[in-house]
């Protein structure tokens, strides 16, 4: 009985924290710009399927793919097993569903035992990859102290975990073959049961390596829970949404600004009289004149660097990294939310994403080739962030390298980008 | 060339005819003198397989591509909404562009301000051409068993989707294809999107000219095919910055086309 109110307590407060940090998650987010993504419901629940569900993007890494597959697989289905932990808890039961199930249970039991050693598998090779092999992916300027330990911190507690699973089952099951209080037979314990050799052969020791285990696992889940928000683990449940609400057009589209559209009407047609938009700022210098998408994007990115590893400009020495500038997003998204949640709505400070956090030597290096917005496994966009700043540093500071103002002089004036005159634009017929 | 008739669209309009297609020339194609040949040849193909095509002429201004992607859209729109008044007036329906930026703004940007066109890019005619047998790989220069690799233009590729169009083209010349190391949605970029055509780039290692040219080495390929002039400049000066142009030549798609043919 005791257990079971300690155990109800101990959920309730996890779900508590868990929801009042993703409100918060959500309430920053939301901090973004408008923009559609409502159409064409159909389409998106495809590449929801394909690329979220079916880690269709990932497979161009066909190693890494595969280790990250056993982790997701065993993530989700072991959920189940998760589900009667939590029954059990709430209930004071043991293993409800081996009752009901029957033989099934037997399957599935040893199906998360399978499950458990290939994600232990896949987490020590991700652990060693990380740390021993020099995967130039891993390492880089926004690859700091703290996002290289949560990406240890991740393998390690998915480690404890599965380990405390199978010790768990390992002394369950020689309980089960002890014909000892409430441990009944339940199905197979393919990989536990090889462990058995290594647990003490008395019963009430093994009952305390059971509920031990049983404890540290579902206490460890929680906490793993409330550890998300904080992580870039936050992507197994931001993914989905996320590539949910992907950009459907071409990658060559970019937007058009309406707000712009309205003032060239206007200076073309003096009779043209725009509807009253809201004044806002042209471009991006904050993180706030972003989208929500976009800022949906930087909760989601997995910090996995497979857009900065494609990046012509990156990969050429230039300061610019497309991982680096949805970190930034992340970070000052943050930094703004915490200060709001000190000092209420209005909060402002003198930071902002432009010059704090990214560079105009990172802006001015990117050639828009969408490689970056290719690679990304979860459809995230770091160009478009990109883009939105240089329109900000052009169009409201006319702060553009010199050679670019003499691009635009030239469009302006001649309707070339370079020194030519409108007159000459058909002797290429000529000449040859 | 005096065998090409070259129309403007005015002077179509004035005869009283509509072209078939409109050819957006672009602004490399009308004032770089490397590209001023692929020009050339696109005319040449058009004309070849008897399509009737018009170009604006003095009337084309740039598309606003470069202006955009450094992010000054008011150039953009003020540029689009005076090439859609331009499209408009001649009542266009279809245009060919003979460079991938072109081709993309056109394309996507252009109807949210009110241009609708269909737009094709020349490798996407050539394809196009030889699908329906009108176009040959046969009465000129032999392609056979050269090795020929091809550079895939963002803009067209990853932009667009773009992929198997040009290398259609390629396909049909007896050559020995081969695919650099990054090729496709993979592809690396040349170096000079996104406006950097037209500014210095920003300090790093090396050029990105220069590491694309290290997978064309790799690919021992003696020919690029390349399908957007901004590539072709910068393919070219990394060929010239390896030491290269005995053994290595680029060439656009059209071009390959018009020497294949003889025409
Ligand atoms: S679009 Fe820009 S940031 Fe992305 S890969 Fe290309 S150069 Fe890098
Ligand atoms: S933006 Fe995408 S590709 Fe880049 S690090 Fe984040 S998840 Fe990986």
């Amino acid at each position: 009985m005791i257990g079971q109110i300690i155990f109800i307590i101990i959920l309730a407060a996890a779900i508590w924290l868990f929801s009042k940090n993703v409100g918060k998650i959500r309430r920053n987010i939301l901090l973004g710009r408008d923009t559609d993504r409502s159409d064409n419901p159909g389409e998106r629940w495809k590449t929801m399927a394909l690329v979220a569900l079916g880690q269709s993007k990932m497979v161009k890494r066909p190693f890494a793919a595969v280790m990250h597959l056993f982790i997701y697989v065993g993530f989700v289905i072991i959920n189940i097993e998760v589900l009667e932990i939590l029954v059990d808890g709430v209930f004071g039961s043991h293993r409800v569903f081996s009752h009901p199930l029957g033989g099934l249970y037997g399957l599935l039991i040893g199906g998360f035992e399978i499950l458990a050693v290939l994600v232990l598998v896949a987490c020590v090779t991700f652990l060693i990859r990380r740390n021993i092999g020099k995967l130039k992916r891993f390492s880089g300027v926004e690859m700091t102290a703290w996002p290289k330990s949560d990406a240890n911190y991740i393998l390690i507690i998915e480690i404890l975990l599965m380990t405390a699973f199978l010790t768990m089952n390992a002394a369950d099951h020689k309980l089960q073959l002890l014909n000892f209080g409430h441990y009944i037979k339940a199905g197979n314990f393919p990989v536990s049961d090889l462990l058995g050799p290594l647990l003490p052969d008395r019963a009430s020791a093994l009952e305390m390596i059971e509920r031990g285990c049983w404890w540290f696992h579902i206490i460890g889940i929680l906490a793993f829970l409330n550890y998300l928000p904080y992580s870039k683990h936050f992507h197994i449940l931001l993914a989905f949404p996320n590539v949910y609400y992907s950009n459907l057009n071409p990658k060559g589209k970019f937007t058009n600004m309406a707000s712009v559209t309205n003032e060239v009407k206007a200076m073309l047609d003096p009779s043209f009289v725009p509807e009253p938009a809201e004044v806002s700022r042209f471009g991006a210098k904050d993180v706030t004149d972003l989208t929500w998408k976009n800022l949906m994007e930087a909760y989601t990115c997995t910090e996995c660097g497979r857009c900065t590893s494609v990046c012509p400009a990156n990969q050429t020495g230039k300061l610019l990294s497309p991982r680096k500038i949805m970190m930034d997003t992340r970070d000052r998204i943050t930094e703004i939310g915490k200060g709001i949640d000190q000092n209420g709505k209005d909060f402002k400070d003198d930071k902002t994403l432009l010059d704090n956090y990214i560079t105009r030597e990172e802006l001015w290096a990117c050639t828009t080739c969408n490689a970056c917005v290719d690679a990304c496994p979860v459809n995230i966009n770091p160009l478009e962030i990109i883009t939105e700043m240089r329109r900000y540093v052009v169009m409201e500071e006319s702060q553009a390298p010199a050679s670019l103002n003499n691009m635009f002089g030239n469009v302006e004036n001649n309707g070339a980008p370079w020194k030519y005159s409108a007159a000459d634009r058909l002797n290429w017929k000529e000449e040859s | 060339m005096s065998e090409v008739q070259i129309l403007t669209m005015a002077e179509m309009a004035a005869a009283g005819k509509e072209p078939e297609i409109l050819f957006w020339v672009g602004c490399a194609g009308s004032f770089d003198e490397r590209a001023q040949r692929i020009t050339r040849d696109i005319c040449k193909i058009l004309n070849h397989v008897g399509i009737s095509f018009a170009v604006l002429g003095t009337e084309e201004s740039c598309t606003g591509d470069p202006a955009k992607r450094a992010g000054n859209e008011f150039l953009f729109q003020m540029q689009a909404m005076m090439n859609i008044q331009v499209l408009d007036v001649y009542n266009t329906k279809k245009i060919v562009t003979g460079c991938p930026h072109c081709f993309n703004t056109i394309k996507n940007e252009y109807p949210g301000l009110g241009g609708n066109y269909e737009v094709i890019h020349h490798t996407q005619l050539i394809q196009q051409l030889i699908d329906e047998g009108r176009l040959k790989a046969e009465g000129g220069e032999s392609f056979k068993g050269r090795r020929i690799t091809y550079h895939d233009p963002c803009y067209l590729g990853r932009g667009n989707d773009v992929y198997e169009a040009p290398r259609k083209a390629l396909e049909i010349l007896d050559a020995d294809l081969v695919e650099m190391k990054r090729c496709r949605s993979n592809g690396l970029c040349c170096g000079a999107g996104g406006a950097q055509m037209f500014k210095e780039p920003e300090k790093g290692t090396k050029d990105i000219n220069i590491e694309r040219m290290e997978d064309i080495l790799e690919s021992k390929a003696t020919i690029v095919a390349a399908a957007c002039p901004f590539c072709m400049t910068m393919l070219r000066d990394g060929v010239k910055g390896k030491d290269k142009e005995q053994e290595i030549q680029v060439l656009d798609v059209a071009e390959i086309t018009v020497r294949v043919n003889g025409l």
